[in-house]
């Protein structure tokens, strides 16, 4: 999965959880309307009603077709035990089962993605909100540095983990380096203790830039009023950021991590190009072992099950965000 | 300028912005190294990209080596199939998003906020959870390795939709009323006033779409094999073969395949930051 699409979705969610409260909230509803009802007459809403039906219906066919259709599918198929040749038979929920209670390398795997997420997502924040203010405060050249680290954003993760991968290989660059200054890191992509913080380094290269352009509008918006206001009052450079910008900026903030951990659940690319799981499995990660169950021993019943797994956890997660924005909408309102 | 910067002797002040400038100039250099560290290895012979002590540059820059990389795998026929999926991937895109994105922004109809959430809640499914059953129904529709199972699975996204529906809403709707009085059609309205006025927004929403179909790489590995529809990305991984990687060519197809966004993300910076920055907002609204 690329970033641009994460990320192009991530604009949409977000703004998405805006509406949906727009939508559900019936007081916010009534002023979005552009016109009052009244001046709709009857005869104008039934061709409304036909138009709609006209305009909406390339983009619904294709997403029955191509989303909902598969959605059901594969949960239907996550109760089944099917392997590409044989017929699919009904086994329950003994996919699930197994996965939590049998299989070994479930938990490890499981353990994999959470340990990339936090460490991914820790870093992620801290650096593009470091870079960000850091950025904010100089007075030539910001658009150019915001440019430089955002370029890696929208090209191909293969691509980019390729030439990671060059870096990282054994007697290559990176090992070079580190027998020259003599420090005690072992070859990055073939030690299985170290092989996760190789996918981290190149998903952090090739990420955080956007998160910093996020965060960076995020900054520019404060009033610069309340920011001399408390200047005034005799609040240093670090009690501002602390008790002003951060404060201000921290919806935006838990929108980026919430969606910046939604994208590294589902991490793929990179774990293919680099390690491909390996060493053992070591980067193996549940979007890894969903194509690897699925397309490389086809056990597409259990696949999707351990898709569902995924999936259950995004959910959880995008609920945890459209509550928490419900809050804070209400807090500066 | 802080009133605190200002009270500090002036010159002592200016040194400290210079050395913050400077250093994030320095972090800027070795941020882009991998990119300088790709066309370096890309233009030399095979046996000199792991020498050691590493060589920065090499004494022969042989420019040639991407265009045998374009020729070897075959690669350019990669870049084609990804330009023309892509392609084919965006063009759907922007004409079902616009259709959908008008009803959900303009008609007046008591169902579609109903439809509407749920075309968002469908944003939040990942792609995995979809690959296997896709997968199943083209190996039914007999399209595995097919230019069709590429584009028409991929080519319906309710992200579009959402996104110029954001856009058609700011637009004055006095300027369809007046059309509207002269009898012109919803579809007329569309064609003729809402989307030249959109341009920027079609112009966003293409290039999320054309990057992210460009960069895309989990469903092509899944519905294609060989090399007739290859992707690039499906491609850059071909360069690492039994008998060792040719990493000056998979370094120049690595640049090759990086050479759409770099230009594009150069020449839309003003629009791509604005597009994010809605996205943003003051107090995360």
């Amino acid at each position: 999965m690329s970033i641009a699409r994460d990320r192009a979705v991530a604009i949409g969610a977000r703004s998405a959880a805006n509406e949906l409260l727009a939508v559900t909230d019936p007081s916010a509803g009534a002023s979005r309307k552009p016109r009052p009802a009244a001046a709709v007459g009857y005869s104008r809403r039934r061709q409304d009603a036909h138009a709609a039906i006209w305009f909406l219906l390339p983009s619904l066919t294709g997403l029955t077709l191509f989303l909902i259709v598969p959605l059901a599918a594969s949960l239907a198929l996550s109760f089944t035990n099917w392997q590409l040749l044989a017929d699919p038979k009904f086994v329950g929920i003994s996919n699930y089962v197994r996965l939590l209670t049998f299989d070994p390398t479930f938990y490890r795997i499981l353990g994999n993605t959470v340990l990339y997420t936090f460490e991914y997502l820790t870093l992620n924040i801290i650096l593009s909100l470091g870079m960000a203010v850091w950025i904010s405060s100089l007075s030539w050249g910001k658009t150019l540095f915001r440019l430089v680290f955002f370029l890696p954003t929208f090209t191909p993760l293969i691509g980019v983990s390729l030439v990671w991968l060059l870096i990282f290989t054994p007697e290559g660059l990176m090992d070079w380096l580190v027998a020259s200054l003599h420090l005690p890191i072992p070859n990055l992509v073939t030690d299985p203790n170290w092989a996760m913080q190789a996918v981290i380094i190149v998903s952090l290269w090739a990420g955080f830039g956007y998160n910093l352009l996020l965060f960076g509008a995020a900054l520019e918006s404060i009033p610069q009023s309340y920011l001399d206001a408390a200047a005034i009052d005799g609040a240093s450079a670090w009690q501002r950021f602390w008790s002003i910008k951060l404060w201000l900026i921290s919806p935006t903030l838990f929108f980026g991590m919430v969606m910046t951990a939604i994208t590294a659940l589902q991490v793929f690319d990179q774990v293919y190009a680099l390690t491909r799981g390996g060493p053992g499995n070591a980067t193996a990660t549940l979007g890894f072992a969903i194509y690897n169950s699925g397309f490389t021993t086809y056990k597409m019943g259990y696949a999707a099950s351990i898709s569902w797994v995924l999936f259950v956890i995004i959910m959880a997660l995008t609920l945890v965000q459209l509550r928490l924005q419900r809050k804070w909408v209400h807090y500066d309102a | 300028m802080t009133p605190e910067q200002t009270a500090a002797p002036i010159n002592l002040a200016g040194i400290g912005r210079l050395a913050s400038h400077l250093a994030m100039v320095v972090i800027s250099l070795v941020f882009l190294f991998p990119f300088f560290w790709m066309i370096s290895n890309a233009v030399r012979a095979n046996s000199e990209v792991l020498a050691i002590p590493p060589i920065l540059w090499p004494n022969e820059a042989h420019w040639g080596n991407f265009i045998a990389a374009w020729s070897y795998l075959p690669f350019g026929r990669f870049f084609l199939n990804s330009a023309f999926v892509a392609g084919s991937i965006t063009i759907i895109t922007l004409v079902v998003s616009s259709l959908a994105a008008y009803a959900f922004a303009r008609l007046r109809v008591w169902w579609l906020n109903s439809i509407f959430v749920a075309y968002l809640a469908t944003l939040m499914v990942p792609q995995a959870v979809l690959v296997i059953p896709l997968f199943l129904m083209m190996t039914h529709l007999d399209w595995v390795n097919t230019y069709q199972a590429l584009i028409i699975p991929m080519a319906f996204s309710s992200f579009g939709a959402f996104l110029l529906r954001q856009f058609f809403m700011q637009i004055p709707i006095e300027l369809e009323e007046a059309a509207m009085i002269d009898g012109a059609s919803r579809l007329r309205i569309l064609l003729t006033i809402i989307l030249p006025l959109s341009a920027p927004a079609l112009g966003l929403l293409a290039l999320f779409t054309f990057t992210s179909q460009w960069n895309s790489f989990l469903w092509p590995l899944i519905v294609v094999y060989g090399t007739e529809h290859a992707t690039i990305p499906l491609g850059l991984t071909m360069f690492q073969g039994e008998q060792g990687t040719d990493w000056n060519y998979m370094m120049a197809g690595a640049a090759i395949s990086m050479m759409p966004a770099v230009i594009l993300t150069i020449l839309l910076q003003r629009y791509i930051f604005k597009g994010i920055a809605i996205g943003s907002g003051f107090g995360g609204r």
